[in-house]
């Protein structure tokens, strides 16, 4: 990634804030992991793991991981209280009939259709779509966090995507080290600059044409 | 550990049933990330030498972990799985061309298997139906103005299992998120094959809580325990 946990945390917090009283959050690996970390303790969030669980909770106190309680990634995982577990047909059954009110995952592309690219660069990596198809699709809300600009500094906020697309307009907002996109009817538009981060910078480092939302204001 | 009845002659012991894995045929193996996948049953796939197998669940596991043993010892010709992403040997030997893989959307490779469980021909499912690698040689089905892909049911030659706990008509029950695909995998193998955790005496499971009825079972072993190390352990790769 490149990139350093102060950043990582600073997309997790903005991330967690889309997330409200009494919803169903599935996060992916990487920053969306994060976002738990910055969510109030007064509210009551479901974390919804593909692989069974609805309810997760923290990792465990080293020494108290459970084999056979782990997340989607295969790391351990504890409960919180209420959670359930079920088979890989109803934990997809919640994605599919549209319980499911936030998604948020990482991505290699994003086109300014909210077309997602994540699941296979062909020829170097194929690890495979997983869930990210039902995800994506079904999810009510899906918000990506990722770096702005890939390894070699090209920019992976695009017109269209050039690698495969997991979900043809699926993406409803894009938090990156250097700004905030909602991805409207209309076309991408610039709500926030993260910290630091300069329009000017925006501009150079998004290949995908945006406007800027009526309450953009530069502090 | 208390004397179990073998009164369905369900439970077995390993050797006794080392014959049903054959070379070629179709197997399907519980599992996600190698969490549920059965330890000891995997070890004695490879032990029985069988090659040339065509594999279907979730992952291809990790190296050294789960169904990814048998992907690295290069006893699969064909794959059929949502993600192998952790199991890079399988990548390399799908870029090779020794292993064809096939990739399906999770929650329909899933629904599949289950259909297949449940004696359906298939299941109407529009995920993916914006997607080349998915759509790839399907038929489509419109069912009131929506669009499907239909999406052909699974089952195999030998489904292999890990229960946490089973009775001797092969009641299971599962263990947390080792549950996963199990269940459904159960359920779909023409021959199914569970590794027990622990075995308890007919009764001894409340029938209320029981996830997979016995009928879907036909043989057992007792566990060995997992015998690889977790990724998750900071012992993994050393």
């Amino acid at each position: 990634m490149g990139m350093g946990s102060g950043i990582r945390n600073l997309i997790a917090k903005r991330a967690a804030q889309e997330i409200t009283d009494g919803m169903v959050v599935n996060l992916g690996i990487g920053i969306p992991s994060l976002v738990p970390n910055h969510l109030p303790k007064d509210i009551h969030v479901m974390f919804h793991a593909e692989n069974g669980v609805l309810g997760m909770g923290p990792t465990p106190d080293e020494g108290k991981a459970d084999e056979n309680l782990c997340n989607a990634a295969g790391y351990p995982v504890t409960l919180q209280i209420g959670a359930s577990y079920s088979d890989s047909t109803i934990a997809f059954g919640m994605i599919r009939r549209g319980k499911l009110d936030v998604t948020i995952l990482g991505s290699l592309q994003v086109s300014e259709t909210g077309d997602l690219a994540n699941w296979i660069v062909p020829g170097k990596r194929v690890p495979g779509m997983g869930g990210a198809m039902e995800l994506s699709q079904k999810a009510k809300k899906v918000i990506v966090l990722m770096n702005h600009c890939d390894r070699d500094g090209s920019p992976k906020i695009l017109p269209s995507c050039t690698l495969p697309i997991t979900t043809p307009c699926c993406v409803d907002l894009i938090i990156t080290e250097l700004a905030v996109f909602e991805v409207t009817p209309t076309g991408l538009v610039l709500m926030e600059l993260m910290p630091g981060a300069t329009l000017e910078m925006v501009k150079r480092k998004t290949a995908a044409t945006f406007t800027l939302s009526s309450d953009f204001t530069i502090e | 550990m208390e004397k179990i009845d073998n009164t369905f002659g369900k439970i077995k012991d390993s050797l006794e049933i080392m014959h049903l894995f054959k070379n070629g045929i179709t197997i399907m193996f519980g599992g996600f990330g190698g969490v549920g996948s059965p330890p000891t049953l995997v070890d004695m796939l490879i032990d029985s030498g069988a090659s040339g197998l065509t594999l279907i669940g979730n992952d291809a596991g990790f190296p050294t972990i789960g169904i990814g043993k048998v992907v690295c010892e290069g006893l699969a010709k064909k794959l059929i799985a949502s993600h192998i992403g952790s199991n890079p040997i399988a990548g390399r030997q799908m870029t090779e061309g020794t292993l064809e893989v096939e990739f399906n959307p999770q929650g329909t490779l899933v629904e599949r298997i289950r259909a297949g469980g449940v004696g359906l021909g298939g299941i109407l499912v529009d995920v993916g139906i914006n997607s080349e690698v998915v759509t790839k040689n399907k038929q489509f089905a419109k069912v009131e103005e929506r669009n499907y892909i239909i999406e052909p049911s699974l089952t195999a030659d030998v489904s292999i299992v890990y229960a946490k706990k089973a009775d001797p008509y092969g009641n299971l029950i599962f263990d947390k998120s080792a549950r996963n695909t199990n269940p459904l995998v159960a359920m779909a193998g023409d021959i199914t094959i569970v590794e027990v955790e622990e075995f308890v005496p007919l009764g001894g499971l409340d029938p209320e809580e029981i996830i997979v009825p016995g009928v879907y079972v036909d043989y057992m072993i007792q566990s060995k325990g997992v015998n690889w190390t977790w990724v998750w352990d900071p012992a993994y790769g050393t």
